[in-house]
């Protein structure tokens, strides 16, 4: 198929998730955005290709790369800790539960002292989620995921972020839409629904009652650009699929 | 002024069962895996383990010689889970002290500086605080008033690390781009051993290198070991990069039926 065809093509839900991830990053201006998850990843860079070009990015070790792989800077994991205490980064982890409150886990499911299933650990949640924006890609919406409670809590929700003063959840991102907590009570809501998905897939797939708009915004369409940038330049290989199938 | 060179046999018979060892490296990176792989060899357990876990944590693990591991997390970074550690934990083998990145770090320079803890913004609000029910918190005595948790010193009777050059009085030099946490570990510890790709002359090492790759001064370190290749499988940039295939087979191979090949003395130290 020619490049040209291949822009004609319908955009995809890995494409929506793509464009979902990069609005995530929306006039944060000269921060660093540290994106987890290859969606996640190609969404940063097409926001620093477009419309947040002050944005910074790493070679996921310890450099400070333009979007051409151009060493820009050196951050070793120890000064990659103090941007996080300094707020000047806007990351988007992953999760392996997340609450209606927003609070995360990637340690272990089941009881700590002798899990079920050990996970990664609490890494930089606990840093991330008191210092600077953390929001959330999750690439498969479900139950499993989206739990009442989380076994162990890494990233800090916002029931239990009273005088933490630097916290802020601005979204999560998952293959079905977008959410965040502009509610009055910080619990978790319904902001666009990513094309062709209806709001029973959503509920079913969630464990707790979220807030749902009287009108819900179907999550935006790429620009013939952006389309462009993932299809040709960012991810010519589609492995986003892997991640969202369609 | 004094040759500080020995073997990674005779770096390990200066550690003792019950011992605090912090272990360099990050990940599945630069992981002092020589040394690992002689303490294995040794007889010493009933470990606490300081460590930024990979491998190292893995194989402990699974040869039974943690009592207690500190750690933010343990991974084989393209393996994201580590098998023998997921095994032990779900088992309840050992003793943990889940902390945050963060704070091992503050844990780690209180240490060094023998303060008894520096404060951190990181913790307050998570299970860290539930499963850790000793760490305390401390408030400003400013005019904020923010409370901040109180990370207690990460002191080590011994440190194990791998950097990619070292003199035989024991300045080590990192030539890849992250030197984690290295000096810090040989800061907070009582005795440091550092084992390197290749022991080279003094003026060596600014040669061709800048004289901030110098990372570790020799003032915190007790023994030089040379080993090449001493990270393997973990990588050691620049000098090389991690070997996958010899990882998944390590993740994948019953760890008695791995540890039979891998800790046979006919592997050389550091082969």
């Amino acid at each position: 198929m020619t490049a040209t065809r291949a822009l004609l093509l319908p955009p995809t839900r890995a494409e929506y998730c793509v464009i979902a991830c990069a609005e995530a990053w929306r006039g944060d201006g000269e921060v660093l955005a540290s994106p987890m998850g290859l969606i996640a990843a190609v969404g940063a860079r097409l926001a620093r290709l477009t419309f947040a070009p002050d944005l910074l990015l790493t070679d996921g070790e310890a450099l400070l790369v333009r979007p051409d792989g151009t060493t820009e800077g050196w951050l070793p994991y120890r000064r990659h800790l103090t941007l996080v205490t300094g707020g000047r980064r806007h990351v988007m982890m992953g999760a392996s539960q997340i609450d209606r409150f927003g609070n995360q886990n990637i340690s272990c499911i089941g009881d700590w002292e002798r899990p079920k299933r050990q996970l990664l650990g609490v890494r930089g949640a606990p840093v991330n989620t008191l210092n600077n924006p953390t929001s959330y890609w999750i690439p498969k919406h479900s139950r499993r995921v989206f739990v009442e409670r989380v076994d162990m809590i890494c990233g800090v929700g916002y029931d239990h972020a009273a005088g933490a003063r630097h916290h802020r959840i601005p979204r999560v991102v998952s293959d079905l839409g977008v959410f965040d907590f502009a509610t009055p009570d910080h619990s978790m809501r319904l902001a666009s629904l990513h094309p062709g998905v209806t709001l029973e897939q959503v509920r079913e797939a969630t464990s707790f009652d979220l807030t749902i708009p009287d009108e819900i915004p179907p999550t935006r369409e790429p620009t013939p650009d952006e389309l462009r940038l993932i299809r040709e330049v960012l991810d010519p290989d589609n492995t986003r699929t892997r991640e969202v199938g369609s | 002024m004094s040759d500080k060179t020995m073997t990674a046999e005779q770096a390990v018979s200066r550690l003792e069962s019950g011992m605090t060892l912090g272990i360099g490296g990050w990940g599945s990176r630069r992981k002092p895996m020589a040394l690992v792989r002689a303490l294995l060899r040794s007889g010493v357990t009933d470990l606490t383990v300081v460590s930024c876990g990979g491998p190292d944590v893995g194989m402990l693990a699974a040869a039974g010689r943690i009592r207690k591991l500190v750690a933010p997390f343990v991974t084989l970074d393209s393996i994201p889970l580590e098998p023998h550690y997921r095994a032990a934990r779900e088992s309840g083998a050992f003793e943990l002290m889940e902390v945050d990145e963060a704070m091992f770090m503050w844990g780690l320079h209180a240490a060094a500086n023998r303060l008894p803890f520096l404060p951190v913004r990181a913790g307050i609000g998570s299970d860290v605080m539930r499963v850790n029910p000793g760490l305390r918190t401390v408030t400003s005595p400013y005019e904020d008033g923010e409370t901040f948790v109180a990370m207690p010193a990460l002191r080590l009777d011994a440190a194990l690390v791998h950097l990619n050059r070292a003199d035989r009085l024991g300045n080590g030099q990192y030539l890849g781009p992250d030197p984690y946490f290295d000096d810090l570990f040989c800061e907070a510890a009582e005795a440091a051993y550092l084992s390197c790709e290749r022991i080279v002359d003094t003026a060596e090492l600014t040669k061709e290198a800048a004289p901030q790759t110098l990372l570790v001064q020799r003032h915190t370190v007790t023994g030089v070991v040379e080993a090449p290749n001493g990270a393997h499988f973990t990588s050691c940039a620049p000098d090389y990069g991690r070997d996958e295939a010899a990882q998944r087979k390590y993740a994948t191979t019953p760890w008695a039926e791995f540890a039979e090949g891998y800790l046979a003395p006919s592997e050389g130290a550091g082969s």
